[in-house]
């Protein structure tokens, strides 16, 4: 029996009509920016399941919009995103997918930053307006946007985790999950850290130079509700 | 302190440290968050406040579904009521234009608290902001009834569903009009015995109510669920009030709503399969919006 605290009861407070294919959908889009960390030129959205049957009448395209601009599921401005979107010169495209064996509603960002650089970002709303991102740029993550998050892709080779572990427990900051995945013996590995608390500028410097590490992922706040 | 994990564990709570159901849920947040208690009231004046506003928007103009489905009710209800020709008087008919207001608002994208559903959004602000009204309450005291309708609705969760895809439409209306009589009751008053009492009665005549949204969008028949919860509230928490108990306590009705619910059908939990979905008339609604299904 899981406790549920006051405001899971009577919350969130969010912009209508559906906690899943609306305020969710907007925290996945804002996930989705926040891991590209770069200005935007230009979004795919695939959506599968029941997003994509319905994400019209949810006002789904928009609260996924919405999120790519940075808005909260609270923000009153969500239902006019695409309009916003595009005045700000955003290309965007949405167009219905069959994404195989995933959660009912789930997206795939197809996103192109500023330098022309692509980005894959696979999540799904999974109830309540929670949601999980499952991978980035084909590499099996789990982030929940609930606590700070890092995510390294490195080599797989002995020694990466409890160097970069070390790093954390140098700042005392607690590590609360932690996933290793690797899409070869002696190849390529992702890991995700969710952390207690948020991870300074030094911190990310100092694993970046752990020998083997390619790219370092930081999702720090997602702010809002 | 103890967290309650059943109705009855909570009124022994209560009773041994006597203390309100509201009192409960705000001594049981301030330790589980780690938060002080003027940061907990702060966050449900802000919830009460856009609780309000839904309700007060679709009443001021016509407000429209995204899909065009449903709209403009709460107003032609704001309308009657003011004319003042009403069968059940002024108070009930502006109960039913809120709780339509927040059902209309939701659809249209506007700002609602999810109370415990977004489907469910319009019971607990008609309640709270009605009974505030007739019974000349200040905010302070609304913002505690909302803490005694949280109390009540952590019970719920904890041992059933606020989810239509797992137990219907009495797992998200049922359950927010159970924390809104209880709550109503708490204001008039009423001990958290009386208050559970009140929700144990509003489940027990809501029991087998079936989630099946048109076209899979929570506003047919869901709007007017709303407006039937919110009266089911107001009319209970009198019944209460007035010393009717409930001969079946609240853990046994919660846990017969819970066992109705998982047994409901599937086509019968937010599939959109059966129930109003599935009549000609919500089929063809459906292809009005999404235009012809691929089966």
């Amino acid at each position: 029996m899981a406790n549920i605290g006051v405001f899971d009861v009577l919350g969130p407070i969010m912009i209508g009509p559906s906690s899943s294919h609306t305020a969710g959908a907007a925290r996945l889009g804002k996930i989705a920016k926040t891991i590209v960390n770069k200005p935007i030129k230009e979004v795919t959205f695939l959506l599968h399941g029941s997003f994509r049957e319905t994400y019209k009448g949810h006002g789904t395209d928009r609260a996924l919009v919405a999120g790519i601009l940075g808005m909260a599921p609270d923000d009153a401005r969500l239902k006019d995103s695409i309009a916003i979107a595009e005045s700000e010169g955003l290309t965007l495209h949405f167009t219905p997918a069959d994404l195989g064996q995933v959660h009912p509603n789930t997206v795939k960002f197809l996103i192109k930053d500023c330098d022309d650089i692509m980005w894959e970002v696979l999540g799904s709303s999974i109830g309540g307006g929670l949601v999980k991102i499952n991978e980035i740029n084909g590499n099996k993550v789990q982030i929940t946007g609930e606590y700070p998050t890092i995510i390294t892709c490195h080599d797989d080779i002995p020694g990466t985790v409890a160097k970069i572990s070390a790093l954390f427990y140098e700042k005392q900051i607690n590590i609360a999950y932690m996933t290793l995945v690797r899409s070869q013996k002696g190849k390529g590995a992702t890991m995700t850290l969710e952390i207690d608390s948020p991870a300074n500028d030094e911190i990310i410097e100092k694993i970046k130079n752990v020998e083997g590490v390619g790219r370092v992922i930081v999702i720090n706040s997602l702010g809002g509700n | 302190m103890n967290i309650a994990n059943s109705g009855q564990e909570l009124l022994e709570i209560c009773a041994a440290e006597q203390i309100s159901l509201s009192e409960y849920a705000i001594r049981v947040e301030m330790e589980t968050k780690e938060v002080s208690r003027e940061e907990l009231i702060a966050q449900m004046q802000k919830t009460l406040e856009v609780m309000r506003e839904g309700a007060t928007a679709g009443r001021e103009k016509e407000v429209y579904s995204l899909s065009g489905l449903i709209g403009g009710d709460a107003y032609r209800l704001q309308q009657y009521h003011d004319k003042g020709n009403t069968l059940m008087g002024g108070g009930i008919v502006k109960a039913m234009a809120m709780a339509m207001s927040c059902s209309e608002v939701n659809g249209a994208m506007g700002k609602i608290v999810a109370c415990p559903t977004a489907g469910s959004c319009g019971i607990l602000p008609a309640v709270i902001n009605t009974a505030g009204e007739i019974l000349n309450k200040t905010d302070e005291e609304l913002v505690t009834a909302l803490f005694a309708s949280a109390a009540i609705g952590m019970i719920i969760g904890k041992n059933a569903t606020f989810a239509g895809a797992e137990g219907g439409c009495q797992a998200e209306c049922g359950s927010a009009a159970a924390m809104a009589a209880g709550a109503v009751v708490e204001l008039m008053g009423g001990t958290p015995q009386m208050s559970l009492d009140a929700a144990a009665i509003i489940f027990k005549n809501v029991l087998g109510l079936v989630c099946d949204p048109v076209a899979g969008l929570v506003e047919i028949p869901c709007a007017k669920r709303n407006v039937s919860g919110a009266i089911n509230a107001l009319c209970t928490a009198d019944l209460v009030m007035a010393g009717v108990t409930s001969k079946i306590p609240f853990d046994d009705a919660l846990s017969a709503m819970y066992k109705v619910g998982v047994n409901l059908p599937e086509e019968l939990r937010e599939t959109a399969l059966g129930g109003c979905a599935a009549t000609p008339t919500g089929k063809a609604l459906q292809e009005k919006v999404f235009g012809k299904s691929e089966n």
